[in-house]
């Protein structure tokens, strides 16, 4: 029966990982459901949960690389912050909100520094040869630290009407028919996508999964996306019954996906990253510059925190110095419970979200049923420690 | 004969901390011909091997390729000489699959510089089926396959790339008898192609069938140096053995 099952999956071309992860998840969210007296499934709540999700999803998809590549980077809760306080900063004292231009400025300068203060890391574990735990334990300190200084540990408001949109608010989502039509360019997307791969293998004679595995997996995605779309028009603003659509965060959650999803696929830098940390001594023999790529993946991961900084200080709009505190540690859960080993060379990013939003499913959930900050700590303590075992167990059992 | 050598090694030092890994080494390699490198363990036989394929940087010493002075500091170095290695520990990604280490540094990429996946993998297939024709798992990840693919996934990569010099330490380590013997077909085919081997080995069989030349480590210094048709086995043993 199990056999059977997995070479059912093999034929359909999925992970048997992804699919447990899938199914844990369905799990942990039937349970919700049903402890929370239908509140967790609701529109309303999913839509929260989107968005919940997508700072942590953000940050994920670098750390994936970050650890695939056998670092950890433990800073990027306070990168957030400072990056964030920055931002805050420049965009309502420096331009002034009046000034149109001026959000578009502080974004631009935020990513720069996050991306600066991501190679500022990358230097010392590549070039001075530092342990990434502790260049980043530094950071976690260094970039705390730097975010109160910014200015003096004052909270800093309001942000641009059009900045907020970013973090989601009330106007934050693009509404019901731009909804639908991203679902449908998608669905679109993938059939060509996945058609144009199937014609490009067949033109080399390699083979390819039956056309009915083909449909199938294209079905089930199509109905996930149309699932998706039809949940997020279906939470209306309030008062109203004007639908909200796709959140904006979760639509720069989306394209950081497929951006990090072709960097690891598609490009040479990716494919290096993944060698790194396969073998770094056979990656090295290849003719593989490794200091390049390793200061590459924490300028990628101070760029994707300052992104998720922006998200942050639109949603709150404001900037506080303690934004970002402890999200580390969530950060890295999602993406070892998404599948990334620590011990290095393998990791995907969708394995990656779908780490996010297990923990995030977790927290929301846990704060529906009234369960106290400290609690939810312990609990998501006890699943990192689970997450870790269970990648033990599996690759135990794969060997 | 009198052509120029394509690799002459001069005199080189090799030091880690206080061992003379190598200690003023000299081999040289003509075009067509299998240089074999004996010796025992410890010898210094892939260090020597390492400086040529740019794994580490000599010490002192010259190294000519056709009669020229190069500098040799990396891997990325030695490839664009042309000199191409398989290494002892076979320096494969394990989570990768064949296609992917067999273009590993020096991916194949389209017009928009993208990884081109399907040629890649479509020359794969067809360096692995000259070298063994029953090699199927092309898309399995290379950690998961047996001793034998693994190292034909090493030797591909080597010869794809148009080698002109060939570094082999012991390829035939973890070989069955068969695929040892296509090994040694495909020495001779590259010899007619006019590349220059050197071969590292323990097989006293494997040395006389393929060797044109010799040449015996021991203590990090070459003590000798031989054309196979003026030694014996019994010779070159002794060699080995007394030194
Ligand atoms: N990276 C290294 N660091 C320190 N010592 C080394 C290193 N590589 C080789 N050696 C030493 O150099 C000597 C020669 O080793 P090696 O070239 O591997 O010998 P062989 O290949 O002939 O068995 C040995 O004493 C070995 O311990
Ligand atoms: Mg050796």
């Amino acid at each position: 029966m199990a056999k059977q099952f997995s070479q059912f999956l093999n034929t359909l071309g999925v992970s048997p990982r992804l699919v447990s992860m899938m199914i844990a998840l369905l799990v942990i969210w039937l349970v919700l459901h049903f402890l929370t007296d239908g509140t967790f499934l609701s529109a309303r709540n999913l839509y929260n949960l989107a968005v919940q999700t997508s700072v942590v999803g953000i940050m994920s998809t670098g750390m994936v690389l970050i650890i695939v590549a056998r670092h950890i980077d433990l800073s990027v809760g306070s990168l957030l912050g400072v990056t964030g306080m920055l931002i805050a900063y420049l965009q309502a004292e420096v331009f002034t909100i009046d000034n149109n231009w001026g959000w578009v400025a502080s974004i631009a300068i935020g990513l720069v520094v996050g991306g600066i203060a991501g190679w500022w890391q990358g230097y010392w574990v590549a070039h001075r040869g530092v342990p990434a735990f502790i260049v980043t334990l530094a950071g976690l300190l260094l970039f705390r630290g730097a975010a109160f200084e910014v200015t003096d540990g004052k909270t800093v408001a309001p942000m641009h009407e059009t900045y907020q949109l970013l973090g989601g608010g009330i106007d934050g989502a693009i509404g019901a028919t731009w909804s639908w039509i991203f679902g449908l360019v998608a669905v679109a997307i993938l059939v060509f996508f996945t058609l144009k791969s199937r014609f490009r293998k067949t033109k080399y004679g390699f083979p390819v999964k039956q056309m009915w595995a083909e449909l199938l997996m294209l079905a089930i995605w199509s109905l996930l996306i149309i699932l998706f779309v039809n949940v997020m028009n279906s939470y209306y603003k309030p008062r109203t019954e004007v639908a909200r659509g796709i959140p904006i965060p979760v639509l720069i959650l989306i394209g950081t996906v497929i951006v990090m999803t072709c960097i690891t696929k598609f490009t040479k830098f990716g494919r290096h990253v993944f060698a790194m940390g396969s073998n770094p001594e056979a990656a090295e023999l290849a003719g593989i510059n490794i200091k390049r790529v390793t200061v590459g993946i924490f300028v990628l991961m101070g760029v994707l925190a300052s992104i998720a900084a922006i998200i942050t200080t639109a949603r709150l709009n404001a900037g506080v110095n303690s934004m970002g505190t402890l999200q580390e540690l969530n950060v890295i859960a999602a993406a070892v419970i998404g599948g990334t080993s620590l011990a290095g060379g393998i990791g995907t990013i969708p394995g990656a979200i779908l780490g996010a939003v297990i923990m995030q499913s977790l927290d929301n959930g846990m704060v529906l049923l009234g369960v106290s900050s400290s609690m939810r700590q312990i609990v998501i303590g006890i699943v990192l420690i689970l997450a870790v075992w269970f990648d033990v167990m599996y690759n135990k059992k794969r060997r | 004969m009198n052509q120029t050598p394509l690799v002459e090694m001069k005199d080189i030092v090799k030091t880690f901390g206080g061992v003379h890994a190598v200690d003023h080494a000299s081999v040289d390699l003509y075009p067509g011909e299998v240089v074999g490198v004996l010796g025992h363990n410890g010898a210094g036989k892939s260090t020597l091997m390492k400086m040529l394929s740019g794994a580490y940087v000599k010490d002192s010493g010259q190294i000519l390729i056709n009669g020229e002075e190069v500098t040799i500091e990396s891997p990325r170095d030695a490839q664009d000489l042309g000199i191409e290695t398989i290494y002892q520990t076979l320096a494969l990604a394990d989570h990768l699959d064949a296609t992917a280490n067999l273009f590993l540094g020096r991916e194949k990429t389209t017009a928009w510089g993208a990884l081109d996946d399907n040629l890649m993998e479509a020359e794969t297939r067809k360096v692995l089926h000259r070298l063994n024709p029953r090699f199927k798992n092309i898309k399995t990840e290379v950690g998961a396959l047996s001793g034998g693919q693994r190292q034909s996934v090493a030797i591909g990569r080597a010869i794809y790339f148009d080698a002109k010099i060939l570094i082999m330490d012991e390829p035939t380590a973890a070989l069955g008898m068969q695929e040892t013997a296509a090994v040694a077909d495909l020495i001779q085919q590259l010899k007619k192609d006019n590349l220059g081997i050197f071969l590292i080995s323990h097989d006293i069989h494997d040395i006389f069938d393929l060797c044109d030349r010799i040449c015996v480590m021991k203590a990090g210094k070459v003590i000798g140096t031989r054309k196979i048709s003026e030694v014996t086995k019994d010779d070159v043993l002794s060699m080995i053995i007394m030194a």
